[in-house]
């Protein structure tokens, strides 16, 4: 392990094929919609050959690249927790008997998967997620049964996105732990290579089946300059020093209002977050009145009954709710977890509908505490 | 549950135009199961035996649009238990309801050759400005699923699992990258979950035909249409359609006119 090998584009062909010989559906980027998002591959055409995005707050376009990378862009729409953490699962059905009732679990694990081009911020948001369902007294035992079973292949940023903040989060771009293989893209006028590193002894058994050399000082050379483009590129910071107890100590901010004015509290950036991991339960019966079903979704703090106890919501002001969202995931989660819970892939920046941006408004507040005396105290 | 006496089920039209009745009859799947569940009393689209009152759940279609309809409706309630409005129409006063924002006798007298034979109200409004209503189920048309969750619901005296939040939250669960966000203004944000995001499914932004979500800010959302290019003119019509007369959207459409439309 830890040992570095490259292979030509070819190489990356026998990688799939090799993961798939293992009986693995494998996951990767793919163009659809007009966006790259995360869907099964079977075949390295089917991965973003000659793409890029373009990033902004609210904004997203997909555009033609000079040259054939890829991995030529950053993370999209989609994450990998769709596949870990279905965004609807039935847990379990219940049937009428003769004399009482007999209980199925709903969810099987579904296939064995290999997830190809998983990025630094991703793999710490997976991390994250791992804390979240498996850790503590109760785990996930469907999502402890789909982690499991993943093969994970990380590639290294060759270039940041613009609503990128993983350098201040240090969640990346640099790809360094948490895979099995991880590639980076070596791609000039005279080669296209991939620089693997090898992570675990899944990933060195694959390997076997893939066409690989010794990785020579220019590979190395050559991948380094690569994740340190990315790093220089990025297209976000957000102060993190003092954060935390900036963001607590604010509560009643002004700008809690400014924001609550702009936000749809539609709920997308809790969507699109790898690391938001909230659900919702709801319980169906069939018209016969003989199958019950409980079943599990993604849900979100912006929403009215995500916060319903007896007789309202505890969240009614859409700027607490926004004010949820945005200490919960840079502070209350330090106390909760032990880490942030923004890894900086930017994502609910660029999905927002109307491009709120998580950095900005995290900064306004931290940078001008004394606004908080200002604010008025309508609502929760 | 076979031992008890069946549930009646009545289904009432108003000024509306079936779809939503109908939806009900294209629950093929659970057709069956719904006639072993309830005894259907009272639904003319399928059936013209009726049985009298009164009905243990009635599902009711359309908005009022008559003094006629505004009277009959009550005589519904009276012999309803438990009451249900489906569909845009009766749950907001539906596509007609655009006749509120103009005076109805110039409709009249532009669509009629004999004028003097129609006698209509000046508005279109909801059953429940009219009439105590149970629950409000959305849609132009209705989902069927949803139909037969509240059905099913209310068989087995449960809340109806039917989420009041954004179609963001459907289009994100299933996966479709957001059309707003690469350019199409959408009304996702602003409208009532229901439809499972079709429109944005098919690269289309969402028209708004479950209305107004649990806390819409249509205001934002008009400043974000601005922002994609779209006029005054655009954000009025996309706010009057199949809703039109719900409140959040009235209100958003009379802040928006023709002033700027173009050349
Ligand atoms: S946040 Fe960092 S690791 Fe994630 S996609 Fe952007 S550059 Fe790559
Ligand atoms: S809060 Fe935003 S930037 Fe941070 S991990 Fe979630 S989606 Fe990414
Ligand atoms: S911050 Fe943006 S994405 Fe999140 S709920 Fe508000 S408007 Fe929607
Ligand atoms: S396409 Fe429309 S409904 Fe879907 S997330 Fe975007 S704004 Fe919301």
């Amino acid at each position: 392990m830890g040992t570095n090998v490259t292979i030509a584009r070819d190489g990356l062909q026998a990688l799939i094929e090799a993961l798939r010989a293992d009986g693995r559906e494998v996951i990767g980027p793919t163009v659809r919609e007009g966006a790259i998002i995360y869907d099964a591959i079977r075949d390295i055409a089917d991965l973003p050959a000659g793409w890029t995005d373009r990033q902004e707050a609210g904004r997203y376009g997909l555009e033609q690249r000079a040259d054939g990378a890829l991995f030529g862009y950053t993370v999209g729409p989609h994450a990998w927790k769709q596949f870990l953490f279905p965004a609807r699962e039935t847990l379990w059905t219940m049937r009428r008997t003769g004399d009482g009732a007999e209980v199925t679990d709903g969810a099987t694990p579904a296939s064995r998967h290999a997830f190809i081009g998983v990025r630094s911020c991703e793999l710490h948001a997976i991390a994250i997620q791992d804390k979240v369902f498996v850790s503590g007294p109760y785990p996930d035992t469907n999502y402890r049964a789909r982690r499991a079973d993943a093969f994970i292949v990380a590639v290294n940023c060759g270039q940041a996105g613009n609503t990128c903040f993983c350098v201040s989060m240090r969640t990346g771009p640099k790809v360094e732990g948490g895979f099995d293989l991880s590639l980076t893209e070596l791609l000039d006028d005279t080669r296209h290579d991939f620089l693997i590193a090898i992570g675990s002894e899944a990933g060195a058994a694959i390997m076997q089946h893939v066409p690989h050399r010794p990785a020579t000082a220019a590979d190395l050379s050559a991948a380094d300059s690569a994740v340190a483009r990315a790093a220089a590129g990025i297209g976000r910071h957000l102060q993190t020093e003092g954060l935390k107890q900036a963001l607590q100590a604010a509560p009643e901010h002004r700008r809690w209002d400014e924001v609550a004015a702009r936000c749809l509290t539609c709920g997308n950036c809790t969507m699109v977050c790898p690391t938001c991991f909230c659900t919702t339960v709801r319980d169906h019966t069939d018209l016969a009145g003989n199958t019950a079903r409980r079943v599990r979704e993604w849900d979100s703090c912006f929403t009215l009954d995500f916060s319903y106890i007896h007789g309202g919501s505890v969240r009614h002001a859409p700027r607490a709710r926004y004010r949820q969202w945005l200490t919960h995931k840079l502070a209350n989660w330090i106390d909760q977890f032990g880490t942030s819970g923004c890894v900086g892939c930017g994502r609910c920046i660029t999905w927002c509908p109307v491009g709120i941006d998580i950095t900005e408004e995290a900064a306004a507040i931290a940078n001008a505490p004394a606004a908080a005396r200002e604010a008025h105290h309508e609502g929760a | 549950m076979s031992s008890a006496r069946k549930p009646k089920l009545a289904v009432w039209k108003f000024a509306s135009c079936d779809g939503c009745q109908l939806s009900l009859l294209d629950c093929e799947d659970e057709l069956l199961d719904l006639a072993g569940a309830v005894s259907i009393a009272n639904f003319l689209e399928a059936s013209s035996a009726v049985q009298p009152g009164p009905y243990d759940l009635s599902l009711v279609e359309g908005s009022i649009t008559t003094s006629h309809d505004a009277e009959r409706i009550h005589k519904v309630r009276r012999q309803s238990k438990y009451l249900v409005t489906i569909g845009a129409c009766a749950t907001a006063g539906g596509i007609q309801a655009l006749r509120n924002f103009a005076d109805v006798n110039d409709f009249i007298a532009a669509v009629y050759a004999s004028p003097q034979y129609i006698s209509t109200l000046a508005t279109s409004t909801p059953i429940s400005a009219h009439v105590k209503v149970d629950y409000e189920l959305r849609g132009c048309p209705i989902d069927k699923g949803q139909l037969i969750e509240v059905i099913a619901a209310f068989l087995a005296g449960r809340k109806p699992a039917v989420a009041a939040h954004s179609v963001c939250i459907e289009c994100k669960q299933r996966g479709t990258p957001c059309v707003m966000v690469q350019g199409t203004p959408c009304l996702g944000p602003v409208t009532h979950a229901g439809c499972g995001a079709l429109c944005p499914s098919y690269r289309r932004g969402c028209y708004g035909c479950f209305g107004p979500m649990e806390t819409p800010n249509t205001a934002a959302l008009a400043r974000e249409w601005q922002a994609l290019g779209a006029i005054s003119r655009d954000i009025q019509r996309a706010f009057r359609t199949f809703n039109a007369a719900a409140e959040p959207f009235r209100k958003e459409s009379t802040a928006h006119g023709d002033q700027d439309h173009p050349g």
